[in-house]
């Protein structure tokens, strides 16, 4: 008889390892218990918001109402992704609502005043957003300016751009009836397609995570339950499902949302499975440390900034479709900090080295959520920006109590 | 690894040499004139008190500072390391004294920041099998490697920087004070490891404040000395010659102990 050979990564018997769904879970628990708390307090917040704003007016809740959130999720929600991308390196960019004024006074402009068509307007704005990004990370590589400063400059510079490009009128309505105008208001995924694309998650997290499991087996590493990763997909599934049907009870999904979510699925993606996202924390962590392992560390510094100008840029493509035009007031008001206090409510954190795409999912529905809720009390914006910036001040006590809590227990 | 050097240099030759390397930062001169080689198959303890520059000249070698002057000569040509990247290159890896890890990324991450596999799509299981492959070799013990490096202790930290070294397949390592928070069972196991990297024929360059470290690996000891060469030892070298070289003074409470040593034997076999 052989002793079952030792995996790999179970020789030191200090530690303790879930095993079957039992364990799953009571990792979980630890886990937060460390402070490493995930998007558990979003979604507890949510929770609450959304009970609030129920009790308060219950048409909050009602299918129509959270098609209209999810539009208005999706303009600052891309801007958000851009955000969590240079918060990642502990880096800030507070230009971004300057930056998708300019991308939507582009589309006004270009495409409405100058006939030049839609694709090549929309890729002009990311254009420039690609350049502005690309200058504040070279301020920042060879001169050392701080991005605090550089994207201040760039939010008033931006400002004057738009300004100027949309000259004596201040504003440019896009054609009602078209497609562009349509897609940011009306068009609704088919029902057949919203379910099916709720049933992908599930599928996907079981195909991979068995595929996983079999390969860790394979290599003699442990491998995960199969039990906790049924029961992940089930409900995911199951939450999935039940949030698509009762949108079909309105409108549906809107396509303008699903861009934004398969934006954020990419983004995650390159994140966690690349080299690059890889680069990325590592930079947010410890830049010398970075630099040492042969990092190009400007290079990942002119990355973020280029695509967080550019999402800010589409974000602002995105609100001119919404809105039907572009005008002086576009980005300008509570765009910024929505979509900076949007990264950092869903779990970005503000001293880099952590955060996730999904952040600019959930916190984008929160600061959404407290908006419309507003909204539909009559409340007026000034109340509104109180809240929001209420809120954002929590958002940064949670971040700042976790990672006290963190270092405690050596989560970094 | 772009334009990395072909073909090993056979064992004995010269691998890396030094020639007038210097390091001002502002007013201080922390090295002056540094002359130094490392031939394959060698290892070359680098020993100075504190501040002595050290870990500086190991940091230009690295390519993290950049010398105020000097040559180096790298496998007979002159390279000149711009960045830590060109440096990784050519071949040169360092275990810092400070040892460079991203806190916030787990052991398997940092042990290949820079040199994932698939960089496309991570292939994290042959990563994490490697990985614990290297720790092995160390004698590590790590509980977790998906655990963020703030979790280990120092020894553990050690044990993955000096891990992460030795990934690349480098001609030269160069590690400062790689022994320092290590347990007894670890040192052995680097110093095994420094016996067995010199074997395959890679050139080796350690810093160390402990003496029987030294001798036990080391070929030839070269002793720095506020920024200057004071000296090279072979191993059997009395330590009284050594901490006279280090500290610049030959009455000090070492040499002094080791005469009382010396006078007593002479007693002794005068007695008999
Ligand atoms: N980045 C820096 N800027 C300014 N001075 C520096 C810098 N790095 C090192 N020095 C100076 O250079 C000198 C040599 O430092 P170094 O770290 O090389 O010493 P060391 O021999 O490694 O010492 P130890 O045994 O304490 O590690 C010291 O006087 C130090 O103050
Ligand atoms: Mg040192």
């Amino acid at each position: 008889m052989t002793e079952p050979k030792i995996q790999l990564d179970r020789g030191d018997s200090r530690v303790t390892h879930a095993t079957g769904l039992g364990g799953t879970i009571r990792a979980f628990f630890n886990r937060v218990k460390a402070g490493d708390l995930g998007s558990l307090p979003v979604v507890v917040g949510l929770a609450i918001i959304w009970s609030v704003f129920t009790a308060l007016n219950p048409i909050f809740l009602s299918p129509n109402n959270l098609v209209n959130l999810l539009f208005d999720c999706s303009t600052v929600g891309i801007i958000a992704l851009g955000i969590v991308c240079v918060l990642m390196l502990g880096e800030i960019d507070l230009s971004v609502g300057s930056m998708s004024g300019v991308g939507s006074a582009m589309v006004g402009v270009l495409w409405v005043g100058q006939g030049v068509p839609l694709p090549v307007a929309i890729g002009v704005a990311l254009g420039l957003g690609a350049l502005i990004g690309a200058a504040y990370a070279t301020l920042r590589n060879r001169l050392g300016m701080p991005s605090f400063v550089s994207t201040l400059s760039g939010l008033l510079a931006l400002l004057g751009l738009q300004l100027y490009m949309l000259g004596s009128t201040g504003s440019i309505n896009l054609p009602y009836g078209s497609g562009f105008v349509n897609f940011g208001q009306l068009l609704m995924m088919p029902a057949w397609l919203s379910y099916a694309l709720a049933l992908v998650p599930g599928v996907v997290m079981v195909a991979s995570g068995l595929r996983t499991n079999a390969r860790r087996r394979a290599a003699n590493l442990s491998a995960g339950s199969s039990g906790g990763l049924l029961l992940k997909a089930a409900i995911t599934t199951a939450v999935l499902v039940a949030v698509v049907a009762y949108l079909n009870l309105g409108r549906g999904l809107p396509w303008m949302f699903g861009l934004f979510v398969g934006l954020v699925v990419v983004m995650d993606y390159a994140l966690t499975r690349t080299q690059w996202g890889r680069s990325m924390k590592a930079v947010g962590g410890n830049a010398e440390a970075a630099r040492r392992a042969g990092i190009n560390v400007r290079r990942i510094y002119i990355s973020a900034f280029m695509l967080c100008s550019m999402f800010a840029a589409l974000g602002g493509v995105m609100s001119s479709a919404r809105l039907a035009s572009a005008s002086q007031q576009a980005g300008t008001g509570d765009v910024n900090l929505n979509a900076i206090a949007a990264a950092v409510i869903g779990g970005t954190s503000l001293f880099g080295g952590r955060g996730s795409a999904w952040a600019a999912l959930l916190g984008i529905i929160v600061i959404q959520s407290i908006a419309n809720g507003l909204t539909l009390l009559n409340l007026s914006s000034s109340l509104r920006y109180m809240i929001t910036g209420g809120v954002l001040a929590i958002a940064v006590i949670v971040d700042s109590l976790a990672r006290q809590s963190r270092q405690s227990h050596g989560r970094a | 690894m772009a334009h990395r050097p072909t073909g090993r240099t056979p064992r004995g030759e010269v691998l890396l040499s030094l020639r007038g390397i210097s390091k001002n930062f502002g007013a201080v001169s922390a090295l002056t004139g540094i002359d130094l080689d490392v031939h394959a198959g060698e290892v070359v303890a680098l020993v100075g008190d504190n501040g002595a520059g050290k870990s500086t000249l190991v940091k230009v070698l690295a390519g993290v500072h950049q010398p105020t002057s000097g040559t180096i000569t790298f496998q007979g040509r002159p390279v000149t390391m711009a960045s830590p990247s060109a440096a990784l290159d050519l071949g040169i890896a360092t275990v810092f004294q400070d040892l460079a890890l991203c806190e916030n990324l787990d052991v398997v991450a940092n042990i290949f920041l820079g040199q994932e596999l698939n960089p496309l799509r991570l292939d994290e299981v042959a990563m994490e099998v490697r990985a614990w492959t290297l720790l092995h070799e160390l004698a590590a013990r790590i509980p977790s490697v998906r655990e963020p490096i703030a979790s280990l202790s120092g020894g553990q930290r050690q044990t993955v920087a000096i891990a992460r070294s030795l990934l690349m397949d480098p001609r030269i390592i160069m590690l400062d004070e790689p022994t320092a928070a290590l347990g007894v069972a670890q040192t052995a196991e680097v110093l095994n490891l420094v016996e067995r990297v010199r074997e395959k024929g890679l050139g080796v360059i350690m810093i160390s404040h402990n003496m029987e470290d030294v001798r036990a690996v080391a070929d030839r000891i070269v002793v720095l000395r506020l920024g200057r060469n004071n000296g090279v030892f072979t191993p059997d070298a009395s330590n009284q010659e050594l901490v006279g070289a280090i500290t610049g003074a030959t009455d000090n409470a070492v040499s002094r102990r080791e005469g009382r040593i010396q006078a007593g034997r002479a007693q002794a076999e005068d007695a008999l």
